[in-house]
C-alpha cells in the first residue's frame, strides 16, 4: 500500500484554522527553522481512506482469535472504552494534582486511583499500590528500584539478583538497567524452578529474585513458598512478575505466597487494549518490606477529601504524574463489573480454556513437560521440525487459516516452542475451529509440507526479508 | 458479572474431553496450604451501574473551564478524525507486530510515524515510541553513556523539573554523576530543553557546538508544536532529541497514556532503545515493514539490551501520526503561529503582573503577580478559569509565580476576559 507521503498534493489541506483573531507576532529568523516540516498534504477523506484501509490490514482481538502464550489477549470491553471518553477524565490536565489550590477539583481522579490501588491489592495480598509504572516493564524496573532502596536503606551491599532462565526477557533487562548483576538459575527438566537450583546460586551478595508464577511454561511453581522463605532467611527479597496472573485470581495471591514486591499488567489480566503494542500499565504491589519505599506523590484519604503525600523514604516519581491512569479507568471499570466472583471466573475459565485445548492437541503435538498447564499450554514444533516443518511456519500457516499465531520461540527453555493462551473470553466454538486448523496443518507436515513453509498466502504480504531490512536500514522516508 | 461465553453445560463437555471432573480439579498443582487467604472484594456491578458510578466521578473533576494550564501538557485541539480513525478496533485491540504478514497496518504507520518524527525534527531516525517525555529523559541519558563510555550527566536549569526528579529516581542505582550546569567537560551528555520549562527559548548551537569538542552529546527535550516554527534539533546539532508527544493529537488523560518522542543521528541508531520499524520486501517484491535491529532489544539480548522496555506508546503514537497527517505541512505552522501570537497578545495585556522572561517565548511564559499564585488561581477556577501552573509547588518559583500556557484554542475573547479576571483576582 501506497505511504501517505506517496500521495501528498502539494497545497491540500486537511484542516483550516479560524483566521487569526490576534495581531501576528514574529520571532527573530535566526530561531526559526528554515524550512516547514514536510508533512503529507492530504485532504481529510483522503486521511480517512489511508487509515482506515491499513487497518484492514490488521488482525486485532474483535476480528480474529490471537492465542498469544504469555500475551493474554482477551476481549477488550467495550465499556471500557465508553467510560475513558468520559471528558472529566479524557481532558483533566494532571497539574491540576500539582497544587493543593486545585485539588478540589480533580476529587473525582483521585477517588478512582485510590479505589484502584485498593483493588489491585487485594486482589494480589499486598499492602499498597502505585499506579504510577507506565508498563509491565516499568514496573519492573520500579520494583527492582524498590529492592535497591530496601537494601541501601539497610547498609547492604546485596547487588545480584537471581531469574530462572525461563524468565521474560523484560526481568534480566529491567534488573541491569536498575543497577543490578543479572544471575539466571536453570529450570530443572520438568519446566519448574527446584529450590536446590535457587539454593545452590545462594550467597550474601543476592539482593533477592525474580519468578512468575504460573511460570512462563504454563507451570504453578510447586517450590515457590520455600524458595520465598529462603529469600527472607537471607534478608533478600521476592519480585513476582505478575504477566501471569490470569491464571490464579481468587485462587492464590502473591502476597500470601511470599512476594515482597509485583507488577500486574493492566493490559493482560484486567483486559485494558494492548493497542498495537501499547500502551500497557504495570502498577506495583508491595509488601510491609517494601511499602515506605513506594513511589510518589500518593493519593491518600484526608480529613477533606482526598490529597497528595510523600512518604519520607520514597524512592520519588517513576512517572510525571500517576501512570497510565486511563488504563486504570479502563481496569476499574472491569474489575466492578465482574467483581469478586467474575474476577474469579476469569481465571477458572482461563485454565479451563487452555486445558480443553492442550486435550486436543497433545496427540498431535508434543508437549513440552508433563506437570499439568494452567492458563497457558506449550508445545514443542521439534518432531516437524525434523520433517522441515518448523515452528515458524505453522505459525504463518495458522494465519491463512483466520488465526493470529501462538508465540513462538519463547521460552527460550523450549526448542521450537509454541506457546498457546487462549484466554477465558473465548468461546467453545473458537477453540475448537482452532484445534481443528492445528490438527489440519499437523497432517499437511506429512502431506504437503511445502505448502505450510511457503506460507502465507492470503496475507497483504508473504514472509518479509528480515536481513534485507536489518541491513539496508530504511525507517524513515 | 462475566465476559466468559461458556455456558454450564458446555463448561462440563469440555471438563469431560479434558478428563476431569470438575473445575477445581484442574488447580490440583496449587497446594491447598498455598490457597488465598483473603478474597474480600465487592460483588460485580452491571454495565449500567459501572457507567453510573465513573460518569459521578467524572463529574467531580473540573470540566469547562478555559485552560491556561501548561507546564508540560497543553490543551490542543483534537480534530474529530483522530479520535475516529484512532478507535478502530483493527487498531487498538492489535498487539505488538510480531507476526509482520497480519499487522502491515500497525508496521506501516509505525514507518509513516517514524517518518513524520524525522521530516520534524530534521534528524535521520526515530524509534517507534518510548512511553512518554519524562521517562525519555531517562532513555536518552543511558543511550548517552552507552555511546560515550562516561558516566557525567548535565542537566541544564531549561529542563522540566519534574523529568529532572524522574532521572534521579530512575538512575538511583547506577553508578552515575547527575550534576546541575551546561559545562560538557567530561561528560556523556548535556540534557536541554527547548523552550525551557519556563517557556524561554534558547539557541543551543554554540552549546552543541561546545559538547562535540569535548565528547559530549547534546540531548533536547522538544515541544513538537513548536518545530512549526522552531529551528529544528537537526539544525541545533542536537545528538538525541527525545519530547512528550501529549500535545499531537492526545488527550490530557490527567497524565497518561501519553507519547515518548526520541530520534537521533544515523551513526547512533543501533544505540537507541525501542522498536523500530522498516521497510523491506517478500520474496514476490511487494514492500512490506518489519520491526527491525531487534538485537538491541530485551526480548533477544536479556540483561544485556539497550533497555527493558518492550511496548511503545503504539496507539498514542497512531493519534500523533493522523494528527499530523491532517494538519499537514502547513497547518502545523499555522497551529504553532496561532500559539505564539496568542500569548504575545496576552503577556501584553498582563501590565498589572511581572513578565519574568527576558528573552522571547513561544506560547508559555512566566509572571510574578502581585499575589500569591495558588489564591489567585483557586479563585478563578469558580470564574472558569485554569490560570496556569504556580510555580512554587513545584519548587519552580516564588509563592507569587505562574506559569501560563496558551493554545490555538484561545480565542481573543476568552484573553480579554482571562486578563479581566486575573487583574480582578489580584486587586
Amino acid at each position: 500500500m501506497q505511504l501517505s507521503y506517496e500521495k501528498s498534493v502539494p497545497g491540500r489541506r486537511a484542516i483550516a484554522l479560524d483566521p487569526l483573531d490576534v495581531p501576528e507576532a514574529v520571532l527573530p529568523a535566526a530561531l526559526c527553522r528554515k524550512e516547514p516540516a514536510a508533512l503529507p498534504e492530504l485532504g481529510e477523506l483522503d486521511v480517512v481512506r489511508h487509515f482506515t484501509r491499513l487497518s484492514k490490514l490488521n488482525f486485532g482481538i474483535d476480528s480474529h482469535f490471537y492465542p498469544l502464550g504469555s500475551c493474554t489477549m482477551k476481549y477488550n470491553p467495550k465499556l471500557a472504552e465508553a467510560v475513558a471518553a468520559l471528558s472529566g477524565f479524557a481532558h483533566l490536565h494532571p497539574h491540576l494534582s500539582t497544587s493543593p489550590a486545585f485539588w478540589k477539583h480533580c476529587q473525582g481522579a483521585f477517588e478512582l486511583i485510590h479505589e484502584t490501588e485498593q483493588w489491585l491489592a487485594e486482589i494480589a495480598g499486598m499492602k499498597d499500590v502505585t499506579l504510577q509504572p507506565i508498563a509491565g516493564a516499568h514496573g519492573e524496573l520500579t520494583g527492582t528500584l524498590l529492592m535497591a532502596a530496601y537494601h541501601r536503606d539497610r547498609g547492604s551491599k546485596k547487588d545480584t539478583i537471581l531469574i530462572p532462565d525461563s524468565a521474560h526477557g523484560t526481568n534480566p533487562a529491567s534488573a541491569a538497567i536498575a543497577g543490578f548483576k543479572v544471575l539466571e538459575i536453570p529450570s530443572h527438566e520438568d519446566g519448574t524452578l527446584r529450590l536446590d537450583s535457587v539454593k545452590a546460586a545462594m550467597n550474601d551478595s543476592v539482593a533477592g529474585i525474580m519468578m512468575t508464577c504460573p511460570n512462563t511454561h504454563g507451570l504453578f511453581e510447586p517450590a515457590v513458598a520455600e524458595i520465598a522463605d529462603l529469600m527472607h532467611a537471607n534478608d533478600a527479597l521476592v519480585y513476582y512478575d505478575g504477566a501471569n496472573l490470569n491464571a490464579i485470581m481468587g485462587i492464590a495471591r502473591p502476597g500470601d505466597l511470599g512476594f515482597d514486591v509485583m507488577h500486574y499488567n493492566l493490559h493482560k489480566t484486567f483486559a485494558t487494549p494492548h493497542g498495537m503494542g501499547g500502551p500497557g500499565s504495570g502498577p506495583v504491589g508491595v509488601g510491609e518490606r517494601l511499602a515506605p519505599y513506594l513511589p510518589g506523590p500518593r493519593v491518600v484519604k484526608g480529613e477533606d477529601g482526598f490529597e497528595l503525600r510523600n512518604l519520607e523514604k520514597s524512592i520519588g516519581r517513576v512517572a510525571a504524574f500517576f501512570g497510565n491512569f486511563m488504563m486504570a479507568v479502563r481496569a476499574y471499570a472491569y474489575m466492578s463489573h465482574l467483581g469478586k466472583d467474575g474476577l474469579r471466573q476469569a481465571s477458572e475459565n482461563a485454565v479451563l480454556n487452555a486445558n480443553y485445548i492442550f486435550a486436543q492437541l497433545k496427540h498431535v503435538y508434543e508437549p513440552a513437560f508433563d506437570l499439568p498447564f494452567m492458563h497457558e499450554c506449550v508445545f514443542t514444533a521439534v518432531p516437524q521440525a525434523k520433517k522441515g516443518v518448523r515452528a515458524l511456519d505453522i505459525a504463518k500457516a495458522l494465519l491463512d487459516r483466520g488465526f493470529h499465531a501462538p508465540t513462538v520461540y519463547f521460552p527460550l527453555t523450549v526448542k521450537e516452542s509454541l506457546m498457546i493462551e487462549p484466554t477465558e473470553t473465548e468461546s467453545r466454538e473458537t477453540m475448537d475451529e482452532f484445534c481443528d486448523a492445528m490438527l489440519e496443518i499437523a497432517e499437511a507436515v506429512d502431506s504437503d509440507p511445502e505448502s505450510l513453509r511457503e506460507a502465507p498466502k492470503t496475507m497483504p504480504v508473504g514472509r518479509l526479508d528480515e536481513v534485507r531490512a536489518a541491513r539496508q536500514l530504511n525507517c524513515a522516508c | 458479572m462475566t465476559w466468559v461465553p461458556s455456558t454450564a453445560a458446555e463448561r462440563d463437555a469440555m471438563l469431560s474431553v479434558i478428563g476431569v471432573q470438575t473445575i477445581d480439579d484442574l488447580f490440583a498443582s496449587v497446594p491447598a496450604e498455598l490457597r488465598a487467604k483473603s478474597w474480600a472484594l465487592p460483588a460485580g456491578i452491571s454495565e449500567m451501574a459501572v457507567r453510573a458510578r465513573l460518569e459521578k466521578w467524572a463529574a467531580r473533576n473540573a470540566g469547562g473551564v478555559t485552560s491556561f494550564l501548561g507546564g508540560g501538557a497543553y490543551d490542543h485541539f483534537i480534530p474529530a478524525a483522530v479520535d475516529a480513525l484512532t478507535s478502530r478496533s483493527e487498531f487498538y485491540t492489535a498487539y505488538t507486530p510480531y507476526q509482520p504478514e497480519c499487522s502491515q497496518g500497525t508496521l506501516q504507520s509505525i514507518y509513516e510515524y517514524q517518518s513524520a518524527i524525522c521530516r520534524l525534527t530534521g534528524l535521520d531516525y526515530a524509534n517507534a515510541s518510548l512511553y512518554d517525555g519524562g521517562t525519555a529523559v531517562f532513555e536518552a541519558t543511558t543511550m548517552a553513556v552507552r555511546l560515550t563510555r562516561r558516566t557525567r550527566i548535565v542537566c541544564h536549569a531549561s529542563l522540566n523539573p519534574i523529568y529532572r526528579s524522574m532521572l534521579e529516581t530512575h538512575v538511583a542505582n547506577l553508578d552515575l554523576e547527575l550534576v546541575d550546569g551546561e559545562s560538557p567537560e567530561g561528560a556523556a551528555c548535556v540534557i536541554v530543553q527547548n523552550p525551557g520549562f519556563l517557556g524561554d527559548i534558547e539557541d543551543f548551537t554554540a552549546l552543541a557546538e561546545r559538547c562535540h569538542e569535548e565528547g559530549a552529546l547534546l540531548v533536547m527535550s522538544f515541544y513538537p508544536i513548536s518545530l512549526g516554527l522552531l529551528k529544528t534539533p537537526g539544525e541545533i546539532g542536537v545528538d538525541i532529541a527525545i519530547a512528550e508527544g501529549q500535545c499531537l493529537g492526545v488527550p490530557l488523560n490527567f497524565g497518561g497514556p501519553w507519547l515518548g518522542i526520541m530520534a537521533t543521528r544515523k551513526e547512533h541508531v543501533r544505540k537507541m532503545p525501542g522498536r523500530i520499524a522498516a521497510a523491506t520486501e517478500d520474496a514476490q517484491g511487494r514492500r512490506g515493514f518489519v520491526l527491525t535491529l531487534q538485537a538491541r532489544e530485551q526480548h533477544i539480548r536479556r540483561e544485556k539490551a539497550m533497555s527493558n522496555i518492550c511496548s511503545n506508546e503504539a496507539l498514542c503514537a497512531l493519534r500523533a501520526l493522523v494528527y499530523l497527517t491532517l494538519l499537514g505541512k502547513e497547518g502545523l505552522r499555522d497551529v504553532a503561529r496561532h500559539c505564539h501570537s496568542k500569548a504575545e497578545y496576552l503577556k501584553k495585556r498582563l501590565s498589572f503582573a511581572q513578565i519574568l522572561n527576558h528573552g522571547p517565548t513561544f506560547n508559555e511564559f512566566a509572571v510574578r503577580l502581585p499575589r500569591n499564585a495558588e489564591e489567585a488561581a483557586d479563585a478563578l477556577v469558580s470564574r472558569g478559569f485554569l490560570a496556569g501552573l504556580p510555580l512554587a509547588s513545584l519548587g519552580a518559583g516564588e509563592p507569587n509565580d505562574l506559569l501560563i500556557a496558551v493554545t490555538e484554542r484561545r480565542t481573543r475573547e476568552e484573553l480579554d476576559a482571562f486578563a479581566h479576571a486575573l487583574e480582578e483576582v489580584c486587586n
